[in-house]
């Protein structure tokens, strides 16, 4: 690790200012993935900013009946909220499925939203990777690829985004507000994360100076359900191999709203809108879930280890829509 | 026979005299002792797999502030010997992706760490080879395999055996490579006073850790002192001493009087402390219609590296677990550009048993036998291997107990059939066993400190064994005294000469000769000593050469797997164990459901994961290789039968540390195979195995 | 960069000059002479270096300690008041929850974070009913008790002393 500098402003424009007066910057909240990366050599800033002084702890409920989470809540608070255990389960269980207690305790909003991939080979500096040096190639191609996306990748870089908070907030139609230089605007959470294309290294649509304040979640319509389900290689403390979100609201045995977004099968959280399209205003049943989900997936590329994904990725879309399907018990 | 003593302190279950100190974190470990102005050791790897240093720019390095000293293969000094060439630090030659190239001795952590990123190594890379398999043309015979075995074995005729049989099973199984990942990494803290060498050093036996050091550096071992009483788990790795111990010494030589701080990095510890080696094992068994065995074959292809040649044992169980008139065991190794495997938990009867029990449900099943019943039909009289008598053998008892306590006899064999909530469930059984292995060598003292108080010196390790509480149980059985009148000394060179906390030898080793030691001073001192009277005794020639002695067990799994998702989990393990006289019931419960999840997570979860193209495990910590968290392990129970073995020793012990891993990962495949249908003949039993 | 901080150890107002590199495990470690948080991965993945911090646990090794001038911090020597030992650090001694005793101060500190956590009603990913109240059931803690790995896997008996040590 190289020296670097560290500043702790106290106000959002404090904190931007000082973020585009040097080359070489990144913003601390939590830590867990930069401290990370910073110590594996993958990212080697000059200058940390820390976050920790900035009011942005505030989870707030809105007038649409919404609600505003600051990008410094931390993942463990906005997990045991009363609203988002009320109104958004699927978030709740995306948190609370994601690392560890300690960990949570530690990692906020927006940082999660800007983990980077935990793809071997970007974590080790050895080893060539275009996501971490631009042009040297992907080394997982090729290599082992069991942890790798099947959706949305390109061949120089098939990475998956390890967070399931964002799979979760994804399924909600989440809108991240963010501020920068040139002032404040509003990103649909779907578009903040990027495929990899030929620019493996940009994770997300954000640039230089740019601060994620607050993420917000619209209201979901009464009658509507949601579930997270995370399936991984243990019973705990592990990235999904596939993770699945859904939201769905039934009536009459009809498909009147669904939202599905998949984890660990993508370079981003992947909304499932193919699948979605198929099952609107059409029967709430196995044989139209499964449609669904193999329409989704007849676009998966699965790599040398991780062909198992695509009817994992089926069979999970299957199982959560249905047991959402499912009268209230 | 040996004459075993009457049991007081031993059986009873006092608490860890080591407690309040480990669950207050002030146990010193070895990166625990405090040492004044230390500098930081940090290791540059090699990044190819094969070739040859040509040159090393530490310029960028040294001019860093806070460096003081740079080790390479041009300036490190020349050892006195390097016939262990796993041991030649700074080496030119790269035998293995990883292998230390150089190191940086530093003020802070931090500069070291920084430093080390400067150095700049040149190499000339030649082509490698990391590809096992048991296709290789150029696998060869080992002279022995580890812990002295022949390589093979070959009574009567396979072959024949195998055409004759009623039934037949011919597979071929594999286990991964594995990494012993004690919790904490392997750490060593040197400094030189003069020419007088203190090592801080996290190992399984302080005096086997000494000896090789002198050897090394060419010192009077006299001049070493190496200092461990606390350490954080070895499970084999900490068995010999690896090359970051060679490193720190000869770092802090450069920088004499400053104590020298190396910790390796979890992910080294997956190139440099050793680990087990992947195995390819073909199986072939045969029996009668009524499920007698007539043949055992068992050949073994595994790995071992270039540079130093470690051959695990993988066969020698089928040797003596069931009688078979007609037995065949052989061992072939792939010679690859590979870092050095070593000893992990029950090396060769763990990944050897894998298969062997595996096999043996696929036979039991093809025979039309119950699993447990096949196995007490093929209880043999002697050991098949030896022709020698059992000390004692209770694996009949043990999977009788067993098949009561997890409620066999309900079982419906058919395969695919229960469901519940959307898990396919299914129980499995498979036999354990490991060696009575005894190490010459140990030296003890016991004094008499001050009135109704006995102090025992002896250098062994406690790894987590609870060799602190338990050699003191001993102690103070021997003496005919209390349990709270002995105190114990271990982990030091200053203290008596004692064996390696390996191969489950513990208590045998410096048991016995705790005993001996107990009973000189006993026949000197009588029961009312003075104080200040001491005795020195040594390890008694290990008795019982005309048995062949073992522990052995049965373990039952249940295991679900989920219809949709194909998770694997295994909500129940029970294991039932003949293992001697127990000497500390709550300390041996814990090292046997131990042992036993560890063979659950090598089960469903382990794998160390090689990228051929580079040579080196990729998987390499511990968010991508996963051992078993809290929530994989819901329900595991440990059991014993009572066992008198008068031949072992004089505690009439076998030794527990390794046997809860022989086993487990064959009866929670066999319970995979009777939940879902799916015979999966290889390791870990990923969700992608039972996917459809 | 170097910097001085002020850090409440075990009751103990500590002040330190450290690098802003320096993670708070090893300004505890190294700067302060902490020895129950424990380095075993170095990477959050293995629990063994958690404290509480400011009475939440956390893992100690993937933050700065630069970000915690004026934090309070216990580790598991300071959950011990002298010889009394906290209910939980007994209930370990008695169920024989650990075996070498390097992940045991992390568990430790894990296991009273956690039990404050379940006071505060918080659910976990076990928890069956989100906005019911949360039962301290084996499955809870194995759950919550996840972030912490045992090689020598005293995991049942770590779930037992903390049944034990929460009464």
């Amino acid at each position: 690790m190289i020296p670097f500098d560290y500043e702790r402003p106290s106000d959002v424009d404090g904190a931007i200012a000082t973020a585009t007066s040097r080359g070489s910057v990144a913003f601390l909240a939590g830590g867990t993935n930069l401290v990370d990366r910073m110590k594996l050599g993958v990212t080697e800033p000059e200058l940390l900013v820390d976050l920790g002084g900035l009011p942005l702890d505030d989870v707030e409920e809105l007038p649409d009946g919404g609600l505003r989470v600051g990008a410094t809540v931390r993942n463990s608070d906005l997990a045991a909220h009363p609203v988002v255990l009320r109104d958004y389960p699927v978030l709740a269980r995306a948190l609370l499925s994601g690392a560890s207690g300690q960990l949570r305790n530690l990692a906020t909003t927006g940082g999660n939203l800007l983990q980077r991939t935990r793809c071997v080979y970007f974590q080790d500096v050895t080893t060539p990777c275009g996501k971490r040096e631009p042009g040297t190639g992907c080394s997982a191609v090729g290599g082992s690829t069991r942890q790798h996306a099947i959706l949305g990748a390109s061949e120089r870089c098939v990475a998956t985004h390890p967070s399931d908070m964002a799979v979760a907030m994804a399924a909600l139609d989440a809108r991240v507000r963010v501020r920068g230089p040139e002032g404040e605007r509003v990103i649909p959470l779907v578009d903040l994360h990027r495929l990899p294309g030929d620019e493996p290294e940009r994770d997300t649509v954000l640039s230089g100076g740019d601060l994620i304040t607050a993420v917000d979640l619209p209201p979901l319509p009464p009658g509507t359900r949601s579930l997270y389900r995370k399936v991984r290689d243990r019973a705990s403390f592990a990235f999904a191999l596939v993770s699945v979100a859904a939201v769905l609201r039934v009536e009459g045995g009809v498909v009147r709203d669904v939202r599905i977004a998949l984890g660990g099968v993508a370079h981003k959280p992947w909304r499932a809108t193919t699948a979605e399209e198929e099952l609107l205003g059409g029967p709430a049943t196995e044989e139209a879930f499964r449609r669904a989900a193999e329409l989704e997936l007849a676009a998966a590329r699965p790599l040398s280890d991780n062909g198992f994904k695509v009817p994992l990725a089926r069979n999970t879309i299957v199982a959560a829509l249905r047991e959402l399907s499912l009268e209230e018990r | 026979m040996t004459e075993v003593m009457p049991p007081r302190a031993l059986g009873q279950s006092p608490r860890r005299v080591d407690g309040p100190a480990k669950v207050t974190g002030t146990a010193p470990y070895a990166g625990d002792q405090r040492v004044t102005d230390p500098a930081y050791l940090e290791l540059v790897q090699a990044r190819v797999a094969r070739g040859t240093v040509t040159g090393v720019d530490t310029t960028a390095a040294l001019a860093l502030d806070g460096v003081l000293a740079v080790l390479t293969p041009d300036n490190a000094p020349t050892l006195a010997s390097t016939d262990d060439a796993e041991l030649d630090a700074f080496r030119h030659e790269i035998g293995f992706r990883g292998q230390v190239v150089a190191a940086v001795v530093a003020r802070t952590r931090e500069i070291a760490r920084q430093a080390a990123g400067l150095v700049r190594v040149e190499v000339d890379e030649h082509p490698h080879d990391v590809h096992l398999s048991a296709d290789r043309d150029d696998l060869r015979a080992p002279e022995e395999v580890n812990a002295g075995f022949e390589t093979d074995t070959d009574q009567g005729d396979v072959d024949a055996a195998m055409g004759e049989a009623a039934f037949s099973v011919d597979e071929t199984y594999k286990t991964a490579w594995y990494n012993n990942n004690p919790m904490e990494p392997h750490t060593t803290t040197a400094q030189w006073t003069g020419d007088w060498l203190l090592l801080h050093d996290s190992t399984q036996g302080v005096h086997p850790t000494r000896e090789t050091v002198a050897k090394v550096l060419g010192l009077d071992p006299e001049h070493v002192r190496v200092v461990a009483p606390h350490v954080g788990g070895g499970f084999g790795s900490k068995g010999t001493a690896h090359v970051h111990v060679v490193v720190a010494a000869l770092a802090a030589q450069a920088v004499p009087g400053t104590p020298v701080k190396l910790a390796l990095t979890r992910q080294q510890m997956f190139s440099l402390v050793g680990y087990r080696t992947p195995t390819i094992q073909r199986v072939r068994l045969g029996c009668d219609a009524g499920g007698r065995l007539s043949a055992v074959a068992v050949d073994v292809v595994e790995q071992t590296s270039r540079i130093k040649e470690y051959a695990e044992q993988t066969a020698v169980s089928s040797r003596m677990m069931y009688a078979a008139p007609n037995r065949r065991t052989t061992h072939r190794l792939a010679v690859l550009d590979v870092p050095v495997p070593s000893w992990m938990r029950a090396p060769g009867e763990c990944p050897g048993m894998f298969a062997l029990e595996a096999a043996v449900d696929e036979l039991a099943i093809a025979s039309g036998v119950d699993p447990v019943e096949f196995r007490i039909r093929n209880e043999p009289d002697v050991d098949p291997d030896s022709g020698k008598p059992f000390s004692s053998r209770n694996l009949v008892a043990c999977l009788r107990d067993g098949a009561r306590r997890f409620g066999w006899a309900d079982r419906d064999p058919a395969p695919r059939v229960r469901e519940e909530a959307g898990w396919l469930i299914g129980t499995g059984v498979a036999s354990s066993t490991y060696p009575v292995n005894s190490m010459p060598g140990s030296v003890s003292t016991i004094r008499y400190v001050i009135p109704g108080r006995y102090r025992v010196e002896i250098g062994a390790a406690d790894i987590g064994t609870g060799t602190w509480t338990s050699l003191a149980q001993v102690a103070a059985d021997a003496l005919g005294v209390p349990f709270e009148d002995v105190e114990m000394q271990i982990g030091d060179t200053a203290l008596p000469n004692a064996s390696v906390a390996g191969g489950s030898s513990g208590i045998t080793s410096w048991g016995s000769t705790v005993v001996a030691t107990a009973r000189a001073f006993r026949e000197k001192f009588g029961d009312d000593p003075d104080e200040g009277d001491e005795m020195t005794g040594e390890m008694p020639e290990a008795s019982g050469d005309d048995y062949a002695m073992h522990a052995f067990g049965a373990q039952f799994a249940e295991v679900r797997v989920h219809v949709d998702t194909g998770e694997v989990r295994v909500p129940r393990l029970l294991g039932v164990f003949a293992a001697g006289r127990i000497v500390n019931p709550r300390l041996a419960r814990s090292q046997l459901v131990g042992g036993m999840t560890m063979g659950l997570s090598m089960a469903l979860h382990e794998e160390s994961v090689l990228d051929e193209r580079f040579g080196h495990v990729v998987n390499h910590d511990f968010a991508e290789y996963h051992i078993a968290t809290n929530s994989d392990v819901p329900n595991v129970e440990a059991h014993w039968v009572e066992e008198d073995d008068p031949h072992v020793n004089p505690m009439g012990t076998k030794g527990i540390g390794e046997i809860g891993i022989v086993g487990t990962a064959a009866a929670i495949a066999n319970a995979a195979y009777h939940a879902t249908g799916v015979r999966v003949r290889e390791l870990p039993l990923t969700l992608d195995h039972f996917l459809d | 960069m170097e910097s001085d901080i002020e850090l409440h150890v075990d009751g103990r107002a500590r002040q330190v000059r450290l690098d802003s590199r320096t993670t708070l495990l090893d300004a505890l470690r190294d700067g302060l002479g902490a020895t129950a948080p424990k380095k075993g991965c170095d990477h959050g993945q293995c629990g063994a270096c958690t404290v509480l911090l400011d009475g939440r646990r956390v893992v100690t090794c993937l933050t700065f300690a630069i970000a915690h001038d004026g934090a309070t911090v216990t580790t598991a020597e300071g959950l011990a008041d002298g010889e009394r030992l906290h209910p939980v650090q007994e209930a370990f001694i008695e169920r024989d929850a650990f075996q070498c005793g390097f992940c045991t101060p992390g568990q430790v500190c894990s296991a009273v974070g956690m039990l404050a956590e379940v006071a505060e009603g918080r659910p976990s990913a076990a928890t069956a009913d989100l906005a019911g109240a949360v039962e301290l059931s084996g499955e809870e803690i194995r759950e919550r008790m996840s972030g912490n790995l045992c090689r020598c896997a005293a995991y049942g008996n770590i779930v037992d002393a903390i049944q034990d040590g929460a009464r």
